[in-house]
């Protein structure tokens, strides 16, 4: 689904990506792992197209992706889960919120409306609907995050740390979820306990590469 | 801080169309700006407290927007009757107290009081969301309805990482004190808040690009008139006529 060749990316002039390859095959189930600051997040982020290579090939879903308009074909496709739910929820209500992917995917309110009430219960939060997003708990945040992207319906998920500060309870329940969905994905964490629920291979990014954990 | 602690509640006002609200605002306060006696600007005072009264808001809370109004409606009191030429009436030592002054204050204030009175009573009474769909839905171009919308979504968030860095300097025992110390702590807080604002808008955009957003916001309520949506509006037009014909 994803192959990366020989991808480089410098912040100033420090290489954090120094020729690394990855490839994903459907139905793979990575955990990605390695110290603060080693480029997990930034990989995420040149696989969605938020940030661009300085140098690497990238394709995706059997195609070559460059530029913008490439990368804007591939993001209803991938789920991406940012780090801080407080970035990836703006709408003040949770249906809004959770609408606005398949909105903007072209379905009709009345199937975002649908598709938002299925994810919602899926995800046991139901009757979530009219609460205001920045009035939930952090857990519910993070649940709530997870229901956006679940919501477009997604062929493959990328999710940065989706149970950091999480409180046993909650992060039990986003395993559940994750196993229960099954989808191709890349979990970036510092929890191996949460990686062997939930993944079956760990890679480790170090020193700009990517090697078997 | 809660911008919108009147919105919430299920009174007839709640539940008139946004872009009948709006609209009736513009209306009003456009007239009770523009005119010139005060009889009319104190009988202006009276629609938007009737339609507080039908909201049933909390009046305490209103009364404390108004004080912060009216505080720096204040200022007026203290400049315009001693610096407004007219009719002397009085003096206050040295400085002598012009009526139109006094009456120029008071029409101010009686103006002001309206004006904001029926904003809270018809605006404050909707959820911001449903304001920012109402002006895209009246053709207000979408840029400003997005940073309208942002401006309110992530007043919030600022508001709480301002805190969390003042907390963090208190906690190492920072004191506000009239020295360059303080000025320089107090220009690294602004300049910090500023830089993490800027850093969190492309998070944040980012995040929205990965749900689909090509610059388009997709609206999920419309909107459709009901009887005392038209109720208002002719009520609203019909009174504002009238303030423009009492003297």
């Amino acid at each position: 689904m994803i192959h990366l060749r020989h991808v480089r990316f410098k912040y100033n002039s420090r290489y954090v990506l120094n020729g690394l390859d990855l490839s994903v095959a459907p139905g793979d189930r990575i955990g990605l792992v390695g110290p603060n600051g080693s480029g997990k997040t930034t990989l995420c982020q040149i696989i969605m197209g938020l940030l661009a290579p300085e140098s690497g090939d990238i394709e995706i879903f059997g195609k070559a992706r460059v530029d913008e308009a490439d990368f804007q074909e591939i993001r209803g496709r991938i789920g991406f889960l940012f780090q801080d739910a407080d970035d990836q929820l703006f709408c003040p209500t949770v249906l809004e919120d959770v609408a606005f992917g398949p909105l903007n995917m072209g379905k009709s309110p009345t199937e975002a409306k649908r598709i938002v009430k299925a994810t919602l219960a899926s995800l046991n939060l139901k009757g979530f609907e009219e609460r205001i997003t920045y009035q939930l708990s952090g857990g519910e945040k993070r649940l709530v995050s997870l229901a956006t992207v679940l919501a477009m319906e997604p062929d493959m998920l990328i999710l940065d740390e989706p149970t950091s500060g999480l409180d046993e309870e909650t992060a039990e329940r986003i395993v559940h979820i994750l196993n229960e969905s099954n989808l191709t994905s890349i979990l970036i964490s510092h929890d191996r306990e949460f990686l062997d629920k939930t993944t079956g291979k760990m890679l480790k990014i170090q020193n700009g590469i990517i090697s078997a954990a | 801080m809660d911008i919108e602690e009147f919105a919430l509640g299920d009174s007839f006002v709640h539940n008139l169309d946004p872009r009948v609200k709006i609209i009736c605002t513009l209306v009003f306060s456009t007239v009770v700006a523009l005119n010139h006696w005060i009889s009319a600007a104190a009988a202006a005072i009276v629609f938007p407290m009737v339609l507080i009264a039908a909201a049933r808001i909390n009046i305490k809370r209103v009364l404390s927007r108004l004080v912060v109004v009216n505080t720096f409606i204040l200022f007026l009191w203290f400049l315009l009757p001693f610096t407004f030429p007219g009719d002397v009436i009085n003096s206050l030592g040295p400085m002598e107290i012009h009526a139109e002054g006094l009456q120029y204050a008071l029409l101010i204030t009686l103006k002001s009081n309206a004006i904001v009175l029926m904003v809270i009573a018809l605006l404050g009474t909707s959820p911001v969301f449903n304001l920012v769909h109402a002006l895209s839905h009246m053709g207000v171009p979408d840029k400003l309805v997005h940073i309208f919308f942002f401006c309110f979504r992530y007043v919030h968030v600022i508001h709480e990482e301002y805190h969390r860095l003042a907390k963090a300097m208190k906690i190492r025992s920072f004191q506000p004190r009239t020295d360059v110390h303080t000025y320089r702590a107090y220009a690294y807080l602004v300049g910090m808040i500023l830089v993490r604002s800027f850093d969190r808008s492309k998070r944040i955009l980012a995040a929205m690009k990965c749900r689909g957003f090509r610059g388009r916001f997709y609206i999920l309520h419309h909107y459709e008139m009901k009887r005392c949506d038209y109720l208002l509006a002719i009520s609203s037009v019909v009174f504002s006529a009238a303030l423009l014909v009492v003297k």
